[in-house]
């Protein structure tokens, strides 16, 4: 059960944003789907193909191109349009269910849509064991420039909690496969799920550091409500997350990946160099436009957010009645965009500017930095950088900065 | 024999029934043995409530009366009878069945000359019809024994009535069988009535007397005043004197309930009624005064009753800070109803601006705390219950402490808390386990006596506080809810009770002091820190959470320091979501109580004070 939508307004037929304007960066995010078994972790709106009803994958990549058509319409009617397309994201889902073909043809269509910048960034997700030598060749050969794997452990025992079904000595080979076909590698990695000691992550992440990859995504197990993963530890079959040994991991990995060379750049990701950097995701960080193709899609266009329908069968009915697939979507005011801005900024390297902050913010700033959560020199820069305590302990400094009342008292 | 005929009707009209045709009697019964649904058949068969008007449990007023199935406020009802062809007016002044009322029993069967006690003929009498019928027959009451329920296929007649004639002294074949169910028996019982409750006495003649036997706030009426005529006639349009209280109202109305409110030209001796006199706060109109008339006063006042004694004090607080003037309004209005409710303002660091009340009992408690919430709209949070202790200081000063944060600092000579005698009525085979419980809560037995072959009184002597806290659950858990129990206070004793403070992060939280005996210190300290320490959440730094008596820690336990608390994935399908969780985040927090440096939400301080199964 994917977590419910969040409560917003309708969504007009025609998809038409007001007071719409150039987005100064803009990416597309495509969602694709499918997968051949459901994650016992996962909320994502992802599909067996025994969930589809009535949706056929092969229809995937045409309806696919039919919402890049009414995005062009829609976004041409709203006065928004983008001047290229710095990022494409293929996310899922197994976006590499699909023949690569298809997400060629995806990519070609957004490329004749709007025109992709010198140097694009695109990015397929994939499992090792979804892909082989030659499926890579082909994305690359079709404008693909960056591979990011679900590597997510190491150790067989923590992928069958995790309900992966890969063979961990696949990943070296597609790992090595995916750059020989002159592509940027990313892994993801996922620590904390039930059972898995500190020795298995440690394997983990020297695993992950063994392949050299660009960049590296590390998260820590949600928990979701609703999901296979939640019952099976409400009903005491698997032992919940314990948030210390969580905390033990990542400082153990922020040591290890530091010393392959690796830098922290947000919260849950760390890469080579800034050209390393998911540009893609940095654009949602960063407050940026995209439009997101596909069932239960999110996109942000000119301070209005919205979401798809769904089921991918609900999805592709709309599309194909030429109406826009989404079924809510939420006007941000100057209160929410600012609310979002320190979320989604204090997670990152680049900083916060203060200048930006309101003054009951900056009133919690000594707070936050006599506590160790917030780099003492970097604030003198003008910047809020958490430090690795802080960053384990986000929350909790989003939370100080936006809280109205008085703080004192800090270690 | 149903209504009498309008002729025969004028010879029992109000303020002209002659005494002899007049009969006052009040039903004493156990919760759940069947009280209300008796006089409901009552009321049908003297019809004065048609069957397509009756519903269950017509006297009992209140939501909460109904749902629990029990009588808070007393009532009375005036039902015509003819017996013989003669008619006769039968007032029925309803009691209450719980020990937390026991004074609002003495207070309507002074007003009656004849008490119907009611048993459950399943289930034998308990201990607190048992205290109500002493009262009863210390009132020199008519008593008729009546087993209910008969219907039922777990009745066992026989038995339990042999163990009531045992107890007042008569022959078993005397004691009445019926249902109220079903109804049977009924007319045979007011006809029981009739003939056994002698007619009440007073004087035609004398300047008039009536004794206030209970007083009630309604919000369309103000307060109506529940009488009982002595001497003398009471005519609206009079002008009265309440005899203590000195106070001077018109009677606006005057009339009998039947069971509707029916005004009347007046009530005369032996007469049971209500008056209006417009104003409208109890106190005003106080239970237990004595009326008179202003132009012919009388010069004695009737004897009337002492005013209830709070005996369970509990701080009630608002959840929500912004709620405490509607609180203190709420209170203002409960107490025009209940005289027995006290409260005064008090702070507490943890929790705020709230008052300190004081109850007759837990039932009174958990009544006040309730209707508050309904009928007022109130998230209240109620610190655990306590009673009054008299500490007498090294310097001989002598403080009330109905509040363990006002036990004096320093050295103690003696601290005394309140006993009560209790009566605890069980079936034999669970004496062990009574008596084990009694004494595990420092108990003295006094007697025991054998009611009937299998069925056992069992006397002790107990510390109200520990009544007070989950004594009758208790009970009712280790007799598989077969044991009864009644108490009355007896005076105060000196124990070896100290105060326990539970301190976080060295700060002592208000809510959690608690007065317990020596012995118990220290298994509370333990409760309550690892409690404490499972509800409070991780803060940035580490949090002991201790127990003390005065400087001596007696349990400590630690909340670690907070490691990790972010979000792991926030890309752009999550960035909305994440949003409103920290917005949910952000209205939870302003529930956020500081106590020092420790940030605790007040659910944390609900779960705390509120007591389950495991605490003990």
């Amino acid at each position: 059960m994917p977590h419910p939508d969040p409560e917003g307004e309708p969504a007009p037929r025609n998809g038409v944003v007001p007071g719409g304007r150039t987005p100064e960066h803009f990416g597309v995010y495509v969602h694709v789907p499918f997968c051949s078994v459901r994650c016992g972790y996962c909320d994502f709106n992802t599909y067996t193909a025994s969930q589809l009803r009535g949706f056929s994958q092969t229809e995937f990549a045409d309806t696919a191109i039919s919402e890049v058509r009414f995005a062009r319409d829609t976004l041409a009617a709203s006065h928004a349009v983008p001047r290229r397309v710095e990022t494409v994201f293929f996310g899922g889902g197994t976006p590499t269910r699909l023949p690569a073909a298809d997400l060629v043809r995806i990519l070609g269509s957004i490329r004749e849509t709007w025109g992709l910048a010198p140097g694009a960034e695109v990015t397929v997700e994939a499992n090792p064991d979804s892909i082989d030598a030659q499926g890579l060749r082909e994305l690359a050969a079709g404008g693909v420039t960056r591979m990011s794997f679900g590597m997510q452990s190491a150790v067989p025992e923590v992928l069958r909690t995790l309900d992966r079904t890969h063979d961990p000595r696949r990943v070296p080979l597609v790992v090595r496969a995916a750059g020989e076909a002159g592509m940027q590698v990313s892994v993801d990695l996922i620590y904390g799920a039930p059972g898995e000691r500190m020795e298995d992550w440690e394997e983990t992440v020297e695993a992950a550091c063994a392949l050299h990859p660009d960049h590296v995504s590390a998260y820590a197990l949600i928990v979701e409500p609703g999901t296979a993963l939640a019952r099976r530890i409400r009903r005491g079959e698997l032992p919940s997350p314990d948030e210390d040994l969580e905390a033990a991991k990542y400082e153990w990995a922020e040591a290890r990946f530091l010393r392959e060379g690796l830098h922290w750049y947000e919260t849950s990701n760390w890469s080579r160099d800034a050209e390393t950097r998911s540009r893609h995701n940095l654009n949602y960080w960063m407050g940026g436009d995209w439009w997101g193709i596909g069932p239960g899609a999110h996109s942000h266009v000119s301070g209005v957010r919205w979401w798809n329908a769904r089921h991918p069968a609900a999805w592709a009915g709309r599309v194909r009645a030429g109406e826009s697939p989404a079924t809510g979507r939420e006007r941000l005011d100057a209160q929410t965009r600012y609310e979002e801005w320190v979320l989604l900024r204090s997670r990152l390297s680049e900083g916060l500017p203060l200048a930006g902050l309101h003054p009951h913010a900056l009133a919690a700033l000594p707070g936050l930095v006599s506590a160790g959560l917030v780099q003492a020199g970097a604030a003198q820069q003008g910047l809020l950088v958490e430090t690795l305590r802080g960053r384990l302990l986000g929350d909790l400094v989003v939370d100080r900065l936006l809280s109205d009342q008085e703080i004192q008292g800090y270690n | 024999m149903t209504q009498g005929t309008p002729s025969r009707d004028s010879l029992i009209a109000p303020a002209s029934t002659p005494l002899s045709r007049i009969r006052n009697f009040s039903i004493i019964a156990h919760i759940d043995h069947g009280k209300s649904t008796l006089a409901d058949r009552m009321l049908q068969a003297t019809g004065i409530v048609a069957a397509r008007d009756m519903r269950a449990q017509y006297l009992d007023r209140m939501d909460i009366e109904r749902e629990r199935g029990i009588t808070i406020k007393s009532q009375a009802v005036r039902m015509p009878w003819t017996v013989a062809d003669e008619p006769y007016a039968l007032n029925m002044i309803d009691t209450p069945g719980h020990v937390d009322f026991n004074y609002e029993v003495s207070r309507s069967l002074a007003a009656c000359e004849g008490a119907v006690l009611l048993v459950d003929a399943a289930q034998g009498i308990q201990a607190q019809t048992l205290s109500n019928l002493y009262l009863a027959l210390e009132g020199d009451l008519t008593i008729i024994p009546v087993l209910n329920k008969i219907d039922l296929p777990a009745a066992d007649p026989d038995r339990y009535a042999a163990e009531l004639a045992d107890l007042i002294g008569c022959d078993p074949s005397d004691v009445l069988r019926v249902s109220g169910k079903t109804g049977a028996g009924v007319p045979e019982l007011l006809d029981r009535i009739v003939a056994e409750v002698p007619p009440p006495t007073g004087d035609l003649t004398a300047p008039p007397r009536a004794l206030i036997f209970d007083s009630v706030y309604d919000a369309y009426r103000g307060v109506v005043t529940y009488i009982r005529t002595v001497d003398g006639v009471f005519r609206a349009r009079d002008r009265v004197r309440m005899m203590r209280t000195g106070m001077q109202h018109e009677i606006l109305e005057i009339g009998v309930s039947s069971p509707e409110p029916s005004p009347a030209s007046g009530l005369g001796p032996g007469e049971v009624g209500y008056i209006i006199t417009g104003v409208k706060d109890v106190r005003h109109s106080k239970v237990g005064d004595t009326i008179t008339d202003l132009s012919a006063p009388a010069s004695t006042p009737l004897p009337g009753y002492e005013d209830p004694k709070p005996m369970v004090f509990s701080g009630l607080y608002p959840i929500d800070s912004a709620q405490y003037p509607d609180l203190r309004d709420a209170l203002d209005k409960l107490k025009l109803s209940d005289a027995a409710l006290v409260y005064e303002p008090e702070t507490s660091v943890a929790l705020g601006f709230g008052f300190r009340c004081g109850f007759l009992g837990l039932l009174h408690l958990e009544i006040v705390t309730e209707r508050l919430e309904r009928e007022f709209g109130l998230d209240l949070i109620a610190t655990a219950p306590a009673v009054s202790y008299h500490v007498r200081a090294e310097d001989g000063t002598v403080t009330e402490v109905t509040n363990p944060s006002e036990f004096p600092e320093g050295k103690i000579d003696w601290v005394s808390e309140p006993v009560v005698d209790a009566t605890v009525i069980t079936p034999k085979e669970f004496v062990g386990p009574v008596m084990e419980l009694c004494q595990q809560r420092r108990g003295t037995m006094q007697n025991m006596t054998y009611l009937s072959e299998t069925r056992v009184e069992l006397h002790y002597r107990l510390p109200l506080a520990e009544i007070v806290f989950d004594f009758f659950d208790q009970l009712k858990s280790r007799t598989k809810g077969y044991a009864s129990l009644d108490y009355e206070p007896a005076g105060e004793q000196h124990a070896d009770l100290v105060k326990v403070d539970i301190l976080l992060q060295g700060e002592p939280v208000d809510a959690f002091s608690a007065i317990v005996h020596r012995d118990q210190a220290y298994s509370y300290g333990v409760r309550m820190t690892a409690k404490l320490k499972k509800l409070i959440p991780r803060q940035l730094f580490e949090v002991p959470v201790q127990a003390a008596i005065g400087a001596r820690i007696i349990a400590r336990e630690s909340i670690r320091a907070l490691r990790k608390d972010v979000l792991a994935k926030c890309y752009g399908g999550d960035i909305t979501r994440k949003r409103k969780l920290l917005e949910k985040q952000k209205a939870g927090k302003r529930r956020m109580k500081t106590i020092g440096r420790v940030e605790v939400p007040q659910e944390a301080f609900i779960a705390a004070l509120s007591t389950g199964e495991d605490d003990r």
